[in-house]
């Protein structure tokens, strides 16, 4: 016990004297999330839209004006040829053009079904995507109030059934907001952070050369390895708790779920993220080269192959399958369903075995590995 | 085994891969003495000590440490033991007092022992007014006193030390051999690497290592003795170039060497004395302030030995 805690405060005095490390324990985590948080706004509003109405009907004109109602879209431009549309598009004033055809206003008095023309400016997809998203919500909003119109008409009185129109509009607000990428921004911080902070606290040892002094004293690996990995995990608990608040205050993110879960589970992956970080130390001997292969180990995957940022599901079979072993991925869910939906364990227990499985290995492994350097 | 032995070492052998870093190694170590390994660079001394104090395994040989076998009895041989490496492995952003807490600590000294101990060693180390600066910002002498302490908090019965006065003073050195002699009294055995020859006078007992293999162990004393067995003359010369040119060329000489200013020679002769070498010099006409005929240094012994190492092969 003596022996711990030894480790333990030692370790504690030199985060402490790591003025560098622990500042950037704090601002690294804000920074991510103010980047993302803003800049990377997938949530786009303000599209600049230009309208060519070849009808020029009561309807059609309705319909456009229509569009200024959402905070989604600015109507900035009528038109009156194809050609400027292209102008238009092409030098970026407008990132999407709706063409309303002539017969807009009789086909719709007819019943039939009314085509209408979009143009989408495609250079940034995931604008693109949501734009598109949006019109659809859009359209089929007020498709679904003329058809209650239509049916008012007739005499019947019922309410349009929105089915199609909600998950459009959640698809849009909540997928692709600041608020959504919370979740998936703490987990990525802490898989970074927590894997960066051991990896690099015990290759130290091994540059400096003070390992060799710790294994010629009686102490037990497992001492050591408690030791050293339990402030990281304080720290990185920290971290998390940082970066909610932050989203509290910056993007109004509530925790609707329950927070013994969310620390519970949040303990399952840290360890899992130190085990990693504690395998980086045993097989690396420099400083240098830890950081470059935790950042390798964790930021990419955690971008590309966890559901952070890009959907999994839309991803080709084989790369699906690689994302299993990436540890974000579990963790995300169940993140997103404790933040975002308040649910509970039922919504996310096989996630959490998943996440368990890959904790234990990655400490049993890692600790094995660490054994014989010590 | 004999009571009085503290390290008891046969056949001690390390391979890496093909090349054999220590060969064939064996030596006695008794209680309460400085023991002295001795070898020039890359000799073998630090991996001698790694087997030693249980950090690395012997390809063959075994060695009992303080009462334990060090294959089979490794923690029970950690826990007699202190150890001080090559590069002092303090923690240099943590101070004095935190690096002694830390050392004691892992030893699991409780809470008063440690407080103990830990002034103890302030006191011992002379740090009495740099408890709280960083081990970095320390001077080297300090730094090795701080580091020899952290070593001895948890009372071993023997400690090791790989070369604890490289790159220190030699004011720090003396001061730190003092603080080795104390120790000693105590009744701690002391196993102490160094390339500096004329530390292995403070040393009860040596041994020298070269490419792996003990060439030679015994007082300082005997050593000097047996393996020198003619006459050496030291002459001050404010041109002791010219006089090693000189002696080159000449039959009766059979070893030179070169300290500063001074000129040891080794003639092959035993009529040779004092007045031959005058009068040799004189008659050359080259310059000399005095000739004495000297006890030879570990320096003429290390060097005596190489050679004759070199002859046999
Ligand atoms: N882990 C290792 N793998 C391969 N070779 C090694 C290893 N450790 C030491 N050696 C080699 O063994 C030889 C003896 O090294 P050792 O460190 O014991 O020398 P030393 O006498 O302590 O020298 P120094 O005065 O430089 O400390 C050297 O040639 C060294 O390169
Ligand atoms: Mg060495």
């Amino acid at each position: 016990m003596h022996r711990l805690a030894a480790i333990i405060l030692k370790e504690f005095n030199q985060i402490k004297r790591d003025k560098r490390t622990l500042l950037l324990l704090i601002f690294f985590p804000a920074f991510l999330l103010l980047i993302f948080g803003y800049a990377i706004d997938f949530d786009v509003k303000n599209v600049e839209i230009g309208v060519l109405d070849l009808d020029n009907s009561k309807e059609s004109r309705e319909f456009i004006e229509k569009f200024t109602l959402y905070d989604h879209f600015i109507l900035k431009y009528h038109l009156n040829t194809f050609k400027e549309i292209d102008y238009y598009l092409d030098s970026g004033l407008a990132t999407l053009c709706i063409v309303i055809p002539e017969d807009f206003s009789d086909e719709l008095k007819q019943g039939d079904n009314v085509s209408i023309q979009i143009i989408i400016d495609g250079t940034n997809s995931n604008v693109g995507m949501t734009v598109l998203g949006n019109l659809r919500a859009y359209i089929t909003d007020y498709s679904n109030n003329l058809s209650a119109n239509a049916l008012k008409k007739v005499g019947i009185h019922k309410e349009p059934v929105p089915v199609e129109l909600i998950p459009r509009v959640w698809y849009n607000q909540e997928l692709k907001s600041a608020k959504f990428l919370i979740p998936g921004l703490i987990g990525f911080i802490m898989m970074i952070v927590c894997v960066i902070t051991t990896a690099l606290s015990i290759v130290r040892e091994k540059e400096r050369f003070t390992i060799e002094q710790i294994s010629v004293s009686p102490i037990r690996p497992h001492e050591l390895i408690i030791g050293k990995t339990f402030p990281y995990m304080i720290i990185s608990l920290i971290t998390m708790i940082l970066i909610i608040i932050l989203g509290i205050i910056l993007f109004d993110v509530t925790i609707k779920g329950n927070l013994i879960y969310l620390f519970v589970t949040s303990l399952v992956f840290i360890i899992g993220a130190l085990g990693l970080g504690m395998m980086i130390s045993a097989i690396t001997d420099s400083q240098q080269v830890a950081f470059m292969v935790s950042i390798i180990v964790t930021m990419l995957p955690s971008i590309i192959l966890s559901g952070f940022i890009f959907p999994l599901n839309s991803m080709p079979k084989i790369i699906q399958f690689i994302s299993y072993i990436v540890p974000l991925r579990y963790y995300l869910v169940i993140l997103r369903s404790i933040i975002l939906k308040g649910s509970g364990l039922i919504s996310f227990w096989d996630q959490l075995i998943y996440l368990t499985i890959f904790s234990s290995i990655m400490i049993i492994v890692s600790s094995i590995k660490l054994k014989k350097i010590l | 085994m004999n009571n009085d032995i503290s390290i008891y070492v046969e056949g001690l052998t390390k391979r890496f891969g093909d090349f054999t870093a220590v060969r064939d190694v064996s030596f006695e170590v008794k209680k309460g003495e400085i023991f002295g390994f001795l070898g020039a660079n890359g000799a073998g001394k630090s991996t001698t000590i790694r087997m030693l104090i249980g950090i690395l395994e012997p390809t063959s040989g075994y060695a009992i440490v303080g009462g334990y076998n060090i294959i089979e009895n490794v923690e029970m041989v950690k826990q007699s033991i202190g150890y001080m490496s090559q590069r002092f492995s303090l923690y240099e952003d943590l101070t004095a007092k935190e690096n002694l807490n830390f050392y004691g600590g892992i030893y699991g000294l409780d809470e008063k022992e440690l407080k103990n101990r830990v002034s103890w060693a302030v006191e011992a180390a002379d740090l009495s007014d740099k408890e709280d600066v960083l081990a970095g910002e320390l001077a080297g002498g300090w730094k090795q006193r701080l580091a020899l302490s952290c070593a001895l908090l948890h009372k071993p019965k023997i400690v090791f030390l790989d070369e604890p006065t490289s790159g220190v003073d030699p004011i720090s050195r003396r001061n730190f051999w003092n603080l080795i002699q104390s120790i000693t009294d105590e009744g701690v055995t002391v196993f102490v690497t160094t390339h500096y020859l004329e530390e292995a006078e403070y040393c009860n007992s040596l041994a020298f290592i070269h490419n792996g293999e003990i060439i030679t162990k015994g007082t300082p004393s005997a050593l000097k003795k047996n393996v020198i067995k003619r006459k050496v003359f030291e002459i001050e010369s404010q041109e002791p170039d010219k006089l090693i040119d000189c002696f080159k060329a000449e039959e009766f000489v059979d070893d030179i060497s070169i300290l500063g200013l001074k000129v040891h020679i080794i003639p092959n002769r035993e009529d040779i004395n004092k007045d031959y070498i005058s009068g040799f010099l004189k008659n050359k006409s080259l310059e000399f302030k005095k000739i004495d005929e000297i006890e030879p240094s570990l320096e003429d012994v290390f060097i005596e030995l190489i050679k004759l190492k070199r002859e046999n092969v």
